[in-house]
């Protein structure tokens, strides 16, 4: 039953091409002979019979398809004895079908090449010994070992080793990370030097790649809201080309005509205008670390007039640090301040530890904490105190001596940090977030587009105003609290389409209340990657001008292949009202037309970022 | 019960409707999506009425390989 030269697409196609040219030149020397209509008949059945399969096998479900149409018009231009044209429209038919499947095989291809980064085998560590295993019989808290130019197989957490790790398989950054004990890692990295040992968090088929596949498949099938109103014209288009067809038939007798109406009536290129240049977008998109969460995500993406930033975690790392320290007296601060905060996850407290920089802290010996306000702690029989500039004043603590300095770093977005003993200021410790590098570019580059820059903030209206007054930002909204980031938006919202970019842990809301949401550093956030209409796999703030770019050019690609799908079919439609489109002319330009509008998708994936999107 | 059938490049736009046209004919179907892009059916049925098997077969016979369901 599976006979190649009937059923393999390629061959069913190059034997039809040298078969029609052999025809087409039989036809214009000798005419209809009966060795010519022999071979057009046969052209007619060899490459129509799957058509006509298709045709019956629908019309079993009582649905008139595009394939029924054409076996009338094959089968109705033969009754009329018009053999060179039957065979002529099979054959552009089946050959339009075959290169059509190939270019869109191509635009699909970019995603399905993600597809093919999962390693399918792993190095699993049992007993001290390395064991290959398929990558799918991993579990969670197995551990597995990766070398040197290998592929992680799975997530998971480094517990020995030291790795220099490609990410860009997700983030579509490129310069790679340094993976120590204690750093996540995810599946489809490729250590590039070194090795570890990973303790697994997750399955295959749960990893962070697993689900950006998986989104990114989706998104594919999410209809852009242009595409639905097409879909719409199409199902109204089709039955009324037929009605007209055999009205045409019955007034004017002339079958050729009626037929050839009936080619036409497939608004082939106009279906397959929006879903091509779709695919092409998500496609150029995940290659550059963007997930565009489908058709009406990319749209309303590509017509913001107000982009409002989160602060801390966005336009900044969300790391503080010690910028600055002063000291008044001889004992090593750092090191006390350090040992101050030995007990404490706040991430004042970090930063000040790591600002130590010593590899040993000793712990305090007591500990008692104010909320809110700092702590006290006794170390080597001496009790000090840590905290603001409250916690210092309620202990009588005199902070004459700095208080200009301290003027000017509160000014200047700074959170301070008061070391005393118990009676005598000793150390201020400045900690800043910092901003990162390229958030003044980013807001440059939004300005250049038009683009109103907003940032909301829940930090106090000093702070967020120095760092807004910096970069350049329109409008700032301080000490504004989850809930009322929703209000801020809505007032936002009568100004023109607002587009909200966070860091998706505590902003999911407000990505969901925007026009659209946009989701930074993607990876390992599943809320962000689930509210939002656009993820930003990488830390780097300038994917968002990219995405912007991108959904531009998308929505742009996609107007053009609707204008020019229209100009064809009423061209079409004009043409063989007035005779000079015949069938197999017909056949050809409806083709064609599909073919470029392809081609015109495909160029999507050859559009480059023009800002640096790496670090 | 819920099936995906991963199906074989689909290449105009006119399958998805014929393929949902059937399905939508079909009995013990509750609902069904056609993913173009993807080349996936998805389909929502009544086991007691119409089985995966039944639902694949229906898919093939309008001349559409069913590579993979799940």
């Amino acid at each position: 039953m599976k006979n190649k030269w009937l059923n393999d697409k390629r061959i069913v196609a190059i034997l039809s091409t040298i078969w029609i040219v052999l025809i087409f030149v039989l036809h214009k020397t000798v005419g209809y002979t009966v060795l010519s209509i022999t071979l057009m008949i046969g052209l007619s059945i060899y490459a129509g019979h799957p058509i006509y399969k298709r045709a019956i096998s629908s019309l079993k479900y009582k649905i008139v398809s595009i394939d029924a149409l054409v076996t009338i018009a094959v089968f109705g231009a033969m009754i009329i004895g018009e053999y060179w044209e039957a065979a002529a429209v099979v054959y552009l038919f089946m050959i339009g079908d075959f290169l059509e499947s190939k270019t869109i095989e191509k635009t699909r291809k970019t995603i399905a090449t993600l597809l093919d980064k999962q390693p399918s085998k792993a190095r699993k560590v049992i007993d001290g010994q390395y064991e290959e295993v398929l990558a799918e019989s991993i579990v969670k808290d197995d551990e597995v070992v990766v070398f040197a130019g290998e592929k992680i197989p799975v997530d998971g957490v480094v517990i020995k080793g030291l790795a220099v790790i490609n990410q860009s398989s997700i983030t579509g950054e490129s310069i790679p990370i340094e993976a120590e004990v204690n750093t996540n890692v995810f599946a489809t990295t490729i250590v590039e030097s070194g090795y570890a040992i990973i303790k697994t968090t997750a399955t295959v088929e749960n990893t962070i790649f697993a689900k950006i596949i998986e989104m990114v498949e989706e998104a594919q099938d999410k209809k852009a809201k242009r595409q639905k109103l097409l879909e719409r014209f199409s199902r109204i288009y089709t039955p009324s080309i037929i009605v007209l067809a055999i009205f045409m038939w019955i007034i004017t007798k002339d079958i050729a005509l009626a037929l050839t109406l009936l080619v036409i009536a497939c608004p082939g290129a106009l279906v397959i205008s929006t879903p091509v240049s779709l695919v092409a977008g998500i496609g150029n998109g995940a290659k550059h670390g963007i997930l565009l969460k489908g058709g009406e995500s990319i749209e309303s993406l590509s017509k913001i007039d107000i982009v409002a930033f989160d602060k801390t975690g966005t336009l900044t790392i969300g790391k503080p640090k010690v910028v600055d320290m002063l000291s008044f007296t001889d004992l090593d601060v750092k090191v006390l301040a350090a040992v101050g905060e030995s007990h404490s996850q706040h991430p004042l407290a970090k930063a000040i530890i790591e600002y130590a920089n010593v590899s040993h802290i000793d712990k305090s010996d007591t500990t008692e904490t104010f909320h809110g306000k700092g702590l006290r702690f006794i170390y080597k029989e001496n009790e000090y105190y840590l905290g603001n500039q409250t916690l210092m004043n309620e202990r009588g603590v005199s902070l004459i001596s700095s208080l200009e300095v301290v003027k000017e770093y509160e000014d200047r977005a700074s959170t301070l940090v008061y070391l005393s003993d118990n009676q005598n200021i000793l150390a201020i410790f400045v900690i800043e977030d910092q901003i990162r590098k390229e958030s003044k570019e980013v807001i440059a580059q939004l300005k250049k587009k038009n683009i109103k820059t907003v940032m909301i903030s829940g930090d106090k209206k000093s702070v967020a105003q120095a760092i807004a007054d910096d970069l350049g930002i329109d409008e700032v909204y301080a000490q504004a609290l989850p809930h009322q980031k929703g209000e801020i938006l809505k007032q936002l919202q009568k100004q023109g389409s607002v587009a909200m970019v966070g860091d998706g842990v505590n902003d999911a809301l407000a990505l969901t209340l925007a026009d659209v949401g946009i989701a930074m550093g993607g990876v390992g956030s599943d809320v962000a990657m689930e509210s939002a209409d656009a993820v930003l796999m990488s830390d780097h703030l300038m994917s968002m001008v990219y995405a912007l770019t991108l959904a531009k050019k998308t929505v742009k690609n996609m107007n053009i292949n609707i204008l020019f799908a229209m100009l064809v079919v009423s061209v079409l439609i004009i043409g063989v009202l007035q005779s000079t489109v015949h069938l197999s002319i017909g056949m050809l330009v409806h083709e064609l037309s599909v073919l470029l509008v392809l081609i015109h998708a495909s160029m999507l994936l050859k559009v480059k970022p023009t800002v640096k999107l790496s670090v | 019960m819920k099936t995906t059938f991963q199906l074989e490049t689909v290449s105009c736009p006119s399958c998805i409707s014929k393929i949902e046209g059937m399905l939508k004919r079909c009995d013990g179907i509750e609902s069904s999506e056609v993913l173009f892009n993807s080349s996936k059916v998805k389909v929502n049925y009544d086991e007691n009425i119409v089985d995966a098997k039944t639902i694949r077969f229906k898919i093939e016979d309008l001349g559409y390989r069913v590579l993979s369901e799940k």
